[in-house]
């Protein structure tokens, strides 16, 4: 319909402002984001942890120094004669993944705490006009950004772990013979996941949060 | 007085709650014309439909059977952009609680909804700043709410109810919050805008000062109007209830 067109147009929120407000609501309360984004910066520091450890162990493995094999083999690496690549045990993948979902859990969690908190704040939203998907992408953007936040860090925490542990075990070569291109690659894909586990957790809090209509979030007494 | 615009119709509203088997009749048939420019009080006493008949108005709710136009259009009918839209461009909101947005300064909470209907944000800043002075905050439009008295917050919400100049300011229980000198000023405050902007002010209340400002009082008993009063009535009976209190 035309005059619906016309309406749509009407009532508009910015991308720019929408980035501001959300990025706003994250630092005014500090404190209460750091919290639901901890266990997403532990579970994703664990997972690149995990992975910049393969990394590692293939860069020493590709340096052929049977010595160093023995080392990695005595360290716990299961390596047949054969391999030529030391790959995550499906036990540890298997513990990632459990750490990855608890994270995901607890996000949703934390995220619905803070949208019941948040009820009055977005029916006075909606009775000034907001529509139901500029909650939602408020919401969405808030997770998108602790997510890049909190997983970046834990990302970059994992691998300077990872690193480190691996350097007292090995000695200086634990750092310089794995291709950094790999290591950056666990990097990026860690701070990835994470982000998506982030926004992936909101989902269901952001839809509860957007579907309020403004009279319900006027009478909830918060 | 058939020349002078309504700009609000209720007509034989009911309002039916289910709450788990029983079902409650909120408002059991309402007839309500307003006309342009009034200040109009609700009162009465509470459970009796006062805040139901007020979200109603609002378009905060739908009823059950009966119709509510806002500037003759039937709200039941509008879709959720156009509700918005409504609720954005057409009505101002006051609240006994403030609800000022807590995360952001006083001149955010006002440009707010100057952008969510499309202004640029200079032109935003350049209104929330007239409009904060207005209700004489200007000095003031960094503060966060919770650096802000109680009267002041609410003089906050006043502002941002005009930022995108409706017809409608609807106003629940402005003053329930606030001492009675703070009161007073907010009362003042609302009877200037409606005088000197036109606005129609439309406020659900159990405050007795409101009622020498009103032009019009609706009383509500047990979901139905009791009676409309208008100014002229009103001073008399006002009058009574003065010299019981001193009696």
């Amino acid at each position: 319909m035309n005059a619906t067109a016309r309406i749509h147009r009407q009532v508009v929120l910015p991308w720019g402002k929408s980035f501001e407000i959300a990025f706003n609501s994250i630092r005014v309360r500090f404190f209460r984001s750091m919290i639901t984004t901890m266990s997403l910066v532990l579970a994703v520091s664990f997972l690149s942890f995990v992975s910049v450890n393969t990394d590692v162990a293939n860069g020493l493995l590709a340096t052929g120094d049977p010595a160093l094999r023995q080392a990695l083999i005595h360290s716990g690496y299961d390596l047949q004669p054969e391999d030529t690549r030391a790959d995550s045990s499906p036990k540890q993948r298997w513990i990632v993944i459990l750490s990855l979902l608890v994270c995901v859990v607890g996000i949703v969690n934390a995220q619905l705490m803070a949208v019941t908190e948040r009820f009055r704040e977005i029916g006075t939203m909606k009775c000034l006009g907001a529509l139901d998907r500029f909650i939602l992408r408020l919401f969405l953007l808030e997770a998108g950004m602790q997510g890049l936040a909190g997983a970046g860090i834990g990302a970059l925490a994992g691998a300077v772990f990872a690193l480190l542990s691996n350097t007292i075990r090995f000695g200086a070569l634990a750092v310089t013979t794995p291709v950094s291109g790999d290591i950056l690659f666990s990097v990026a894909m860690a701070t990835g996941v994470g982000c998506l586990l982030s926004v992936i957790g909101v989902l269901y809090p952001a839809f509860v949060a957007a579907r309020m209509q403004p009279v319900e979030a006027m009478r909830s007494e918060h | 007085m058939t020349s002078v615009k309504n700009i609000v119709r209720v007509k034989n509203v009911t309002k039916t709650f289910q709450l788990g088997k029983i079902a409650v009749h909120a408002l059991k048939g309402v007839d309500l014309e307003i006309a342009t420019g009034q200040y109009v009080s609700i009162m009465g006493p509470s459970g009796s439909g006062k805040s139901t008949l007020f979200n109603m108005i609002g378009g905060l709710d739908k009823p059950s059977t009966g119709k509510v136009f806002i500037d003759e259009v039937d709200i039941s009918q509008l879709d959720a952009y156009e509700l918005a839209w409504l609720r954005c461009r057409k009505i101002g909101y006051i609240f006994q609680t403030f609800n000022i947005i807590q995360v952001m300064t006083a001149l955010e909470n006002v440009t707010l909804p100057m952008t969510f209907a499309g202004m640029r944000n200079e032109d935003a800043i350049e209104k929330g700043m007239e409009l904060l002075e207005l209700v004489g905050l200007a000095d003031r439009f960094q503060h966060k709410p919770s650096e802000l008295s109680g009267g002041q917050q609410q003089r906050v919400a006043i502002a941002r109810a005009l930022a995108n100049d409706p017809a409608i300011i609807l106003a629940d229980e402005p003053t329930g919050n606030l001492d009675l000198t703070t009161g007073e000023e907010i009362i003042t405050l609302l009877k200037n805008l409606s005088r000197e902007r036109g606005v129609t002010i439309i406020s659900a209340t159990h405050d007795i000062k409101m009622l020498n400002v009103s032009d019009q009082v609706v009383w509500i008993r047990d979901g139905r109007i009791d009676k409309i009063e208008s100014r002229e009535e009103l001073t008399i009976s006002v009058g009574r209830i003065d010299a019981r209190a001193e009696a």
